[in-house]
């Protein structure tokens, strides 16, 4: 009960402060812009497909094109590129801020454990690019006011979820580098590296590979995003995003509770 | 309420607390008095769970600080140096934010804040942003901070670092105002300071206890010449009887230097009986040559401490509490 309390209070703080300073206007405005270009040059080049053919098979009405997959699954996926380069910057501050200020101190003689202080940092970090997603599904919502043949909702469910449990990965390497710094420059652009060494992984999934060359790259993020983008909600995925997401939590964890011995 | 054996603490090589104990009693304010670097602002972060000692005890109402530390936050409030705030939330906002983290019941959340900054006057700048905030103000808000949970202890680390002579009053009465309720330690190198607030003081040096005792006592053994050193040439004898005879002097012992006439003269504690000294020498006949101060370890410390209060003259005019 006292351990949500202070989870909750810790979230609320963040909050206040993503919304308190330009962070989350920021991050929100540019992420919505994004989102929203993407959708409509998706939407426009799945225009001018569905035309043409439709052109050329006159008689059969053509092959059935889904929405779901020629656009919403290109436009999230695109969105997942663009949180790799936006967690960086929203992850940064968390804990080499606090080192930073000094407030650090307040949180770690307060009556709360790490745990908590990682969990209520991972959180508000995570609700606020939960946000940012919910905002940019808005310009999908016009998708089931304008079309004759609406996209199915599901697959549209599962690649948010998909995106949110993405970016969540990212959050948490996020924290955990934020954790080895006080100076938020290092931390953003150590995030940065390795978010890309991670989406680089998935690379080297291809069937010429050895079994080494596979068991590195399932580590990759990207292709675990595959099947939850079109709609198929494997729990091997998602038993993969989570485990990344504790290790990172973990880790964090760790390196604050190390740094008292340390210091 | 806080008790402290052998406490060490270790950075590397480097030894900053060095097997110090103490005992702070309950409504007690203890003084914590050292130069820069003693190991003052250590034992404080031991005490309050934020760094693990290297070997030692230390427990605070009953809970020891390793094995049972939300026990122990729960009961202390802490100002570090420069008080850990977030410049970019209100006082209100902040303190709010404190007593969540602090386990202050909803019920009495808002009730508590008002007292705290009642009690540090921080009312008047509640819905102020604190990155606007004077550092007068921005030490009260940390003190409002510490005292909101009600904790049973206080530990503040050099509570009127930085401030005008006028804040320094209005902190130090407020201090004082606090103890009795609360079991208090703070930090200082200032030496007139714990005279002011503190009914006992612990002096550490090189993170060693080097003194143990009320501020007046201290006093006494600073200004006092404790043990005396005396050098004579001539009648040595009749020299040593003489001393001997002084009213005041305790014991004189040979010191033994080369040519063997100088002596170690102990004086009761606060006597000074340095003139006697000299006109009992030469009236012995011998030649007084030398008269100085020996065993001078806690002057020596002294001597790094600040002993004068910055005066009104040194600190710029601007005083304004507000700088936006």
């Amino acid at each position: 009960m006292t351990a949500l309390r202070n989870i909750c209070a810790l979230v609320e703080k963040e909050w206040r402060h993503y919304f308190g300073s330009p962070i989350a206007w920021v991050a929100l405005t540019i992420w919505t812009l994004l989102f929203g270009l993407f959708h409509v040059l998706i939407f426009r080049s799945f225009l001018l497909y569905s035309m043409r053919s439709a052109q050329q098979t006159e008689f059969g009405g053509g092959p059935k094109l889904s929405l779901n997959e020629l656009v919403i699954g290109h436009v999230l996926q695109n969105m997942a590129v663009v949180a790799l380069f936006i967690t960086p910057m929203l992850t940064m501050r968390l804990i080499a801020e606090e080192k930073k200020q000094g407030t650090l101190e307040l949180l770690a003689t307060a009556p709360i454990t790490p745990w908590q202080i990682i969990l209520g940092k991972f959180f508000g970090a995570v609700s606020l690019f939960a946000l940012m997603i919910a905002a940019g599904l808005l310009n999908i919502a016009f998708l089931w006011q304008y079309t004759t043949v609406p996209p199915e909702w599901k697959p549209v469910a599962t690649g948010a979820l998909g995106l949110l449990l993405l970016s969540a990965c990212f959050i948490a390497v996020g924290l955990f580098v934020s954790t080895l710094t006080r100076n938020q420059i290092v931390a953003g652009t150590l995030t940065f590296g390795l978010l890309l060494g991670f989406w680089i992984l998935g690379w080297l999934d291809d069937p010429t590979s050895g079994p080494a060359m596979r068991v590195i790259a399932y580590l990759g993020l990207l292709p675990h995003l595959d099947s939850l983008m079109k709609g198929v909600l494997d729990l091997k995925d998602i038993v993969f995003y989570l485990s990344f997401m504790v290790l990172g939590l973990f880790l964090a964890h760790q390196s604050l509770e190390s740094q008292r011995w340390r210091a | 309420m806080i008790e402290v054996e052998n406490l060490t603490k270790r950075y590397g090589r480097h030894t900053a607390v060095d097997g110090i104990s103490f005992r702070v009693n309950k409504g007690e304010i203890l003084g914590f008095l050292g130069p820069n670097g003693a190991g003052k602002t250590t034992t404080m972060r031991i005490l309050t769970c934020y760094l693990p000692a290297t070997s030692g005890t230390a427990r605070v109402a009953g809970f020891d600080v390793f094995d049972q530390p939300l026990e122990v936050k729960r009961r202390v409030g802490y100002v570090p140096e420069t008080p850990p705030l977030y410049p970019d939330m209100s006082v209100e906002t902040f303190l709010d934010f404190c007593a969540k983290i602090k386990g202050v019941p909803s019920a009495e959340r808002k009730a508590r804040i008002d007292d705290a900054m009642g009690k540090c006057r921080v009312g008047d700048v509640r819905r102020t942003l604190i990155g606007r905030l004077s550092k007068g103000y921005r030490q009260r808000v940390g003190l409002a901070q510490a005292i909101l949970a009600n904790p049973e202890v206080l530990i503040l680390d050099e509570p009127t670092a930085g401030l005008d002579p006028k804040q320094i009053i209005e902190t130090r009465e407020l201090i004082k105002g606090l103890g009795g309720d609360h079991t208090i330690i703070l930090s200082t190198h200032i030496l007139p300071e714990v005279s002011m607030t503190c009914g006992r003081v612990v002096i550490i040096n090189k993170g060693r206890v080097v003194a143990e005792d009320t501020p007046d006592n201290l006093m006494h053994r600073l200004r006092g010449a404790a043990t005396l050193r005396v050098e004579v040439r001539g009648d040595a004898t009749a020299a040593e009887r003489a001393l001997r005879a002084v009213p005041g002097v305790i014991a004189v012992r040979s010191a033994g230097d080369a040519a063997g006439h100088a002596f170690e003269v102990e004086a009761a504690s606060g006597a000074d009986v340095r003139a006697d000294a000299a006109r009992a020498v030469i009236a012995a006949g011998a030649d007084l040559v030398g008269l100085g101060q020996a065993g001078m370890s806690l002057e020596e410390i002294f001597l790094h401490l600040t002993t004068t209060e910055p005066v009104h003259g040194d600190v710029s005019p601007a005083t304004t509490e507000m700088t936006a």
